[in-house]
């Protein structure tokens, strides 16, 4: 029994200390002595890799789930007799929902992981540490340009996944199943409200993109720097960036819908 | 490896597409326009019960969309919703007897008002209110009169 509180005193202990030390470890990457002449050609780098190269897998998603959206809506709109209201449907839930968590899904398991994969393989072939030595501080030159590629890449996948939803939804329910298309734009933007809705949702966006690099690059610069470990760093970053991007999403949702 | 080059300009057209997927999305999506003090007056109207309207409700004449609810409140003494409106600056020739009457489109659709002009030979302007009014048709009141009236029926051919 006491053997048992004292297993979870530990589990509760190192996650504590693998919150501070991240929480410490974001912080001194992302407050320190402004050298951006100099950051932002890597942050262009950066960008490049983990936001051009996400391009592809961000915009078939899009236009798929936007596609079945609209076929799943219109059959069940039709029961109602109010297919007309389908632009509303799918925009709503693309823009508040399903574009800021499944972008962020995506992202975690496409750029999220490939970071932690690359880091915690600079780890392991001491590359880190020989910057040390050149005097470079590793936080500065390879985590910070990854940290603001990634925050700054994943609002503008989220609004280029919500575009193509849209376009999606446009084929299948306009084109395809015969929806009239003055109806299905003007009662989306009936409904839509820029402030409420988009800009939240970008705002999501912005948010997921900040914990998701976080963790990446968190698991990665701190991977055992076995293989094994960085076969581990990288599942941990894909469930630990899902897991946080559901949670966070649940929260985030209530402090909007409670009127902010 | 890529060339320097080549990278920026994909990270370039990357932003570029960002940039165009949100202008995408403020002005075909959410059908974000402005009818911004410049461009337009505001006029407000009182009514009795504004049912379901909502701020940025559209303001029509004969079904054409002509500008947006601003704002809407409640007058303290009289208990009546104040709603103010912005017009088009176009549409400046509205006579100053207008009327204006709360509609729904469809039967579950959204509020909106519709402007009626009069004959009168002064214009609306800025800061002017629009008293005759027509208030929102409560579905509710409609089905409660209908009922209250099949009733009364009943009671009389017993």
């Amino acid at each position: 029994m006491i053997l048992w509180i004292e297993n979870l005193g530990r589990i509760g202990l190192s996650f504590c200390q693998s919150v501070g030390v991240s929480g410490l470890f974001l912080s001194r990457t992302v407050f320190r002595k402004p050298r951006l002449i100099r950051l932002f050609p890597l942050v262009i780098e950066q960008i490049y890799a983990v936001g051009v190269l996400s391009m592809v897998i961000i915009v078939l998603s899009g236009l798929f789930i936007g596609m079945v959206l609209a076929l799943q809506g219109y059959n069940i709109l039709e029961r109602f007799g109010a297919v007309e209201q389908l632009g509303q449907l799918v925009a709503l839930s693309v823009v508040r929902e399903l574009g800021p968590v499944i972008g962020g899904l995506l992202f975690a398991g496409r750029a999220g992981s490939s970071l932690t994969a690359e880091i915690g393989l600079m780890q392991v072939t001491e590359q880190l540490t020989s910057m040390e030595m050149m005097a470079v501080d590793p936080l500065w030159r390879v985590i910070s340009p990854r940290f603001w590629a990634g925050v700054i890449s994943m609002p503008v996948l989220i609004a280029i996944f919500c575009m193509v939803a849209m376009f999606g939804s446009y084929l299948v329910g306009v084109e395809w199943l015969g929806v009239d298309a003055g109806q299905f734009w003007s009662n989306m933007q009936a409904s839509v409200n820029f402030r409420i809705d988009v800009v939240n949702g970008l705002i999501k966006g912005l948010v997921f993109g900040i914990v998701v690099t976080w963790i990446a690059v968190y698991q990665g610069y701190y991977a055992v720097p076995t293989a094994a470990g960085i076969g581990r760093a990288t599942t941990k970053t894909v469930v630990y960036g899902s897991l946080a991007i559901l949670g966070l999403d649940f929260i985030l949702t209530s402090v909007m819908l409670g009127g902010w | 490896m890529l060339n320097k080059r080549f990278i920026e300009i994909l990270v370039g057209m990357f932003m570029l597409a960002g940039i165009i997927a949100l202008f995408v999305l403020a002005f075909k999506v959410s059908g974000l326009n402005m009818y911004s003090s410049k461009g337009s007056y505001h006029v407000s109207a009182i009514f009795d019960n504004i049912g379901d309207l909502k701020v940025r409700a559209p303001v029509t004449i004969a079904g054409v969309r002509v500008g947006e609810v601003s704002d809407i409140g409640i007058n303290a003494t009289t208990f009546k919703a104040t709603v103010g409106f912005r017009v088009d600056k176009n549409q400046d020739k509205l006579p100053a007897d207008t009327t204006a009457k709360i509609l729904t489109a469809g039967i579950i659709g959204a509020n909106y008002i519709e402007l009626i002009p009069g004959y009168d030979e002064v214009n609306l302007k800025d800061g002017d209110v629009i008293i005759d009014t027509q208030p929102a048709i409560i579905l509710e009141n409609l089905i409660s009169q209908m009922i209250y009236k099949i009733g009364g029926d009943k009671k009389e051919s017993n």
